[in-house]
Parts: C-alpha cells; sequence; structure tokens
C-alpha cells in the first residue's frame, strides 16, 4: 500500500511517500516561503526520486488544519483533487493530532500548540489511555487563559508541543508551574510521515474522508461570516 | 514486481510538446477550463477553442449578498467546497473521461489571491496525477476570448473589457498579442454601477438593476463625464460622487428625484464615455472588427448604443450572450486553446497573481 502524505497548513511544508511498511521519501521545511509555487514541484521531485508514476499510489493523507486559511485550502485542494484524478481514497488527519502523535510515550496530557493572535490560540488534548490514542479534548480555538484554566483543573502533567508555544512559555508556566514540559525544536513540527501513519491506520479501519464534500477544519467562520452572525443576533434582541 | 520505468511529468510534457509540432490540425483538441478568480466557481470543457461541450457555473452572489459584496475569505472557501463536484459533473455533461483532455487551463490572475489559489491548485493536481499539459490563463484574456465562442477571433480587432473589476480598451492584432491602449484610472465601470446602486437603494449586484430602471426613465440629470477627449484612460469615480452627491442634496432640500431618472442619466454618462472611446480607438486604429466582454457588457444601454453605432460605420460588432459575458471557464479554455497550439504551457511552479498584467 503506497500513500502519499501532503502538509501545507502552517509554515511548515511536509510531503512524503510510504509503502507497506516503510517512510520512503520525506520532504519538510519550515519556512515563511509560498506553498503554492512549491508544492507541486516537490511532489514531483519525491515521485522522480522514488520512481513511482502518480498512479502507483492507493491512498493520499492530508492535514486538514487548523492553521493558515490559505496554506490549508492549497494542501486540501491539492490532494482532494490530486484523489479525484486518480479515484483513490483520501483522509484528512488534523495537523494538531499530527503534532501530538509521535509524543504518545509521553504519559500525560499532550496539547499542541498553534498560534491564532489575539491570545487565543488552536489546541487540542491527545494522549494515549490504556494502550489507544485518544483525543481527550476536541481540536478548537479558545482563549489561552481559558484553556490553562481547565489544564489546571485536571490536575494532570500537560506536555505542549509547537513552535508556538515559545511565544506563551511564560504565560503557561506561570500558570501551570511543575505540571508542564516543553516538547524540543525537532519534535515541534508536524511531519508529512506521520500524518501518513495515522491516515493508514484510519483506511485500515475502514474509514474514508468524502472526496467531494472534504473541507479545511478552520474552526472558526470567515471574520466577515462572524460578524453578520452577530449583527442577526443583536438585531434580534 | 520489475521496477516501474516511467516519464517523469517533465519529460512527459516534452514528450507531448514535440509531438504538438506534428498535430494532425484536423485532429480535435479539447480543453478542460478551471475558472475560480472571484466568486464564481466554474469549469468547462472546450472543443477546438469554440465549441462548448460543458460549462458549469456555480455563482455565489446569494452567499455574498447579505455582505452587500464579495467577501475574499468567504469565497476562497466556497471555492474549495464545490470544485470537485464541478470538475466531475463538468466530464459527466461532456460525456468525457480525464483521459479525453488535451490541457488544462486556467485563471491564474488577476483576481482575488485566495480564490485564484485554489483553482491553480486543482489545475496543477490533475495535471500532475494525469500527465495532462497546464495552460495558465489571464482573466482578461479570457473575457476577450469568450467571443471565440461565437465567432472566431478576426484579427487586428479592438476589444473593449468592461466588468466589476475592469475597464480596458485592448488592441490585437493576432491571438494572445494584448496592447492595452487604456484603462481606468480609479473605479472600474461595474464597480461604479455597484456603487451607485447601493446610493438608489437597489439589491446587490447593482448593473441589472440600473439598467432595468434605466429603460423606465429619463435621462435628465446632468452628469459628468471624464476625461473625454483624453486618450484612452477612463475614470468613473468623479461620476459616481456626482451620483452620491446629487441624491444626498435633493434629499436635504427635500426635493424629489425619480431612482428611473437618476438611473438613466448615470447609464447614459456610462455608456456615452465608453462608446465614444471605443469608437475612437476602432478608428485610429483602423480596424474592422470590434468585440466587447465583462460583465457589464451585459448591459442593453450599452449594448443597444453600439449596436447601432457599428452600423452605422459599417463595423462588426460581437458581443457574446449574457452567460458568457459573467466569469465562465469556457472561455478560458476558449483562451488556453491558443496558448496551448503555440506550445506556451506552464509549469508546475505556476502560481496565482492578483494583480496580474494583460501585456507584460
Ligand atoms: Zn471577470
Amino acid at each position: 500500500m503506497n500513500i502519499l502524505a501532503i502538509d501545507t497548513s502552517t509554515d511548515v511544508m511536509g510531503v512524503s511517500l510510504l509503502d507497506e511498511n516503510r517512510v520512503l521519501a520525506e520532504v519538510t521545511t519550515n519556512l515563511k516561503k509560498n506553498h503554492s509555487i512549491r508544492l507541486m514541484p516537490t511532489i514531483e521531485q519525491l515521485f522522480e526520486e522514488v520512481k513511482w508514476e502518480p498512479k502507483a499510489i492507493d491512498l493520499i493523507a492530508v492535514a486538514k488544519g487548523p492553521g493558515s486559511y490559505t496554506g490549508v485550502r492549497i494542501g486540501i485542494t491539492t490532494a482532494k483533487t490530486m484523489a479525484w484524478a486518480l479515484k483513490i481514497p483520501l483522509i484528512g488527519v488534523s495537523t494538531l493530532e499530527a503534532m501530538a502523535y509521535p509524543h504518545q510515550n509521553f504519559t500525560g496530557l499532550i496539547s499542541p500548540i498553534i498560534d491564532a493572535r489575539r491570545g487565543r490560540v488552536y489546541t487540542g488534548l491527545y494522549k494515549k489511555v490504556e494502550n489507544k490514542w485518544t483525543n481527550v479534548e476536541s481540536d478548537q480555538i479558545t482563549p489561552l487563559s481559558k484553556w490553562l484554566n481547565l489544564l489546571q483543573q485536571t490536575q494532570e502533567a500537560v506536555l505542549f508541543v509547537g513552535d508556538d508555544v515559545e511565544l506563551h512559555h511564560e504565560n503557561i508556566y506561570q500558570e501551570l508551574g511543575d505540571m508542564v514540559s516543553f516538547s524540543s525544536s525537532a519534535f515541534n513540527i508536524p511531519r508529512p510521515s506521520v500524518i501518513g501513519l495515522i491516515a493508514k491506520e484510519r483506511y485500515l479501519n475502514g474509514k474514508r474522508d468524502d472526496i467531494y464534500d472534504f473541507s479545511p477544519s478552520y474552526l472558526q467562520l470567515a471574520e466577515a461570516e462572524a460578524k453578520w452572525l452577530e449583527k442577526q443576533k443583536i438585531n434580534k434582541g | 514486481m520489475g521496477e516501474i520505468i516511467m516519464l517523469s511529468w517533465k519529460k512527459e510534457m516534452e514528450k507531448k510538446l514535440e509531438r504538438l509540432k506534428t498535430i494532425d490540425l484536423k485532429e480535435s483538441v479539447i480543453i478542460l477550463g478551471i475558472e475560480t478568480s472571484c466568486d464564481e466557481t466554474s469549469i468547462a470543457i472546450v472543443q477546438d477553442g469554440h465549441k462548448i461541450l460543458s460549462n458549469i457555473v456555480s455563482s455565489q452572489i446569494a452567499i455574498h449578498k447579505r455582505f452587500g459584496g464579495v467577501v475574499p475569505e468567504v469565497a476562497s472557501r466556497k471555492h474549495v467546497e464545490v470544485i470537485n463536484v464541478l470538475l466531475e459533473e463538468a466530464l459527466n455533461d461532456a460525456k468525457l473521461k480525464l483521459g479525453d483532455i488535451s490541457a488544462i487551463a486556467v485563471t491564474y490572475g488577476p483576481g482575488l489571491i485566495g480564490s485564484l489559489l485554489v483553482g491553480v491548485a486543482a489545475a496543477k493536481a490533475i495535471s500532475f496525477a494525469k500527465g495532462i499539459p497546464l495552460v495558465g490563463v489571464n482573466h482578461i484574456a479570457g473575457h476577450i476570448y469568450a467571443n471565440n465562442l461565437i465567432k472566431q477571433l478576426e484579427f487586428p480587432l479592438i476589444a473593449l473589457v468592461v466588468s466589476g473589476g475592469h475597464t480596458e480598451l485592448v488592441y490585437m492584432e493576432d491571438h494572445h498579442k494584448f496592447e492595452v491602449l487604456g484603462m481606468t484610472r480609479d473605479d472600474a465601470a461595474g464597480e461604479a454601477y455597484d456603487k451607485v446602486a447601493r446610493t438608489l437603494e437597489l439589491p446587490y449586484p447593482g448593473g441589472p438593476y440600473i439598467d432595468k430602471l434605466a429603460k423606465e426613465g429619463k435621462a435628465t440629470i446632468e452628469l459628468p463625464r471624464a476625461l473625454m477627449d483624453n486618450g484612452y484612460d477612463f475614470s468613473f469615480s468623479g461620476l459616481k460622487s456626482a451620483v452620491i452627491n446629487t441624491m444626498h442634496n435633493a434629499k436635504q432640500r427635500g426635493e424629489y428625484i425619480a431612482k428611473e431618472d437618476m438611473a438613466a442619466s448615470f447609464q447614459e454618462a456610462v455608456v456615452d464615455v465608453l462608446v465614444s472611446k471605443t469608437l475612437k480607438a476602432v478608428q485610429e486604429k483602423q480596424v474592422k472588427n470590434l468585440i466587447v466582454a465583462g460583465g457589464v457588457a451585459a448591459n442593453q444601454g450599452l449594448r443597444s448604443r453600439l449596436k447601432e453605432k457599428c452600423e452605422q460605420l459599417g463595423i462588426d460588432l460581437t458581443i457574446p450572450p449574457l452567460e458568457l459575458c459573467t466569469d465562465n471557464a469556457a472561455m478560458i479554455a476558449s483562451a488556453g486553446y491558443f496558448s496551448y497550439l503555440k506550445g506556451e504551457w506552464s509549469n508546475l511552479e505556476l502560481n496565482g497573481i492578483a494583480g496580474l498584467p494583460l501585456s507584460p
């Protein structure tokens, strides 16, 4: 079973090719560079190196966000249109889950963080519970202060993952003190091969995403949409 | 299983480009067009640059209506949601498979960047997955080539492109040779229409409503016509402001101005400027062919005045039917056809460019 995994949901651009047992190729950059220009040539280059034709792949895995709206759209449009053209299945994987997944040996809670500006973060809680990889709190956008309160109440050890954790390091430490640990830069970024592996597991469990309906997990409405809804509420009194 | 010996995408394209040189002109060329530059998601399949096999347009007007204009983020989200359904529909309508497609033509600018990127990503994905040549198309060129779907373009010609985003006079000597003679210095004609419509409290998008009201009213209100003897450039912001001020002042003085009369007066001012500059270009460049393109080309006032003048002057005028004046992918496929034949293909680095110029 051959898998192409794609991630352009944050500054990280990742492309990986996996076969039945191994990760054959993987490219990851963590730069503020144009995903639109670089994604397809990177995919093309990896196929050439591995000597695969596009039709050699059986499954496409893609990071579905949250993250940069424009970025995640590039990856998802590319992934689902390729899946459509090749008539193969598609599986979307949460970018946050991909960040947390390599840390599953950690015994406490894992909180991957992507900054969402204005004091808010994209996050969720992941943990291995009785040997089963579990999403304890679903992905959400939340004020960091509220999130830290919630974590404090759990009384559990928490591992924070992600480059953006640094922005809030002091806040987190102040609130949670000895309960927290932090990941290191080498394990902060989502790896496309991990996205491929998570997708493969789901695929083997019979899961597929609907190519026609598939859309990014933005986790929030477009700003204009939110404002419009707010106005409707006020008008209704 | 032995190692698969395959051609890389680049080598596949080189092979196909080589083959293009020996192509039998009787062989039909089928182009899949993708257009997502603004708030219309459209996929079309066109044979030999003129025969529409399918042209699916999914408009977001209903979605953006409540915001009073196109919201870029909302538009981009919608494009992602519907693009694959529309691709499938377009193939089904044409009773074709991806394997029958000679090339993919996609709008890569000008337009809203977030929207453009969706179409470009989809086009590149199909091109790579199936080894199909990729052609990037300028959206304005697409509007011009909408005319080729009606009647083969004959050169030299003058094209008047008028839409919500553009007002341009273009001279063409041959396929894809664009000389921009003039453009708007501020608002596009369609933009002025939308803003005036808002002042007159007409629904969005306002162009068609003004066109309709204008027929019922009389052009009795004096409004300015900018840059009349000043080359080929246009300016509509002064005219727009004059309408807003006139309505505002009348309201303050408690005077009544019929919306119909204001619509008629505004429309006449716009049409005066567009028609006189266009005819000037036709005469100075000594061309026999005039084509009109873009959403505002659907305007009845503009159509009837141009028709009348061109008949008098013996100029061959082409205006596409309404559904081909507004954004659609058939026009992109038609423009892409001629780039394809010339071997002007794009590579996988193709990117969306919001301010893409028509001529470099
Ligand atoms: Zn247009």
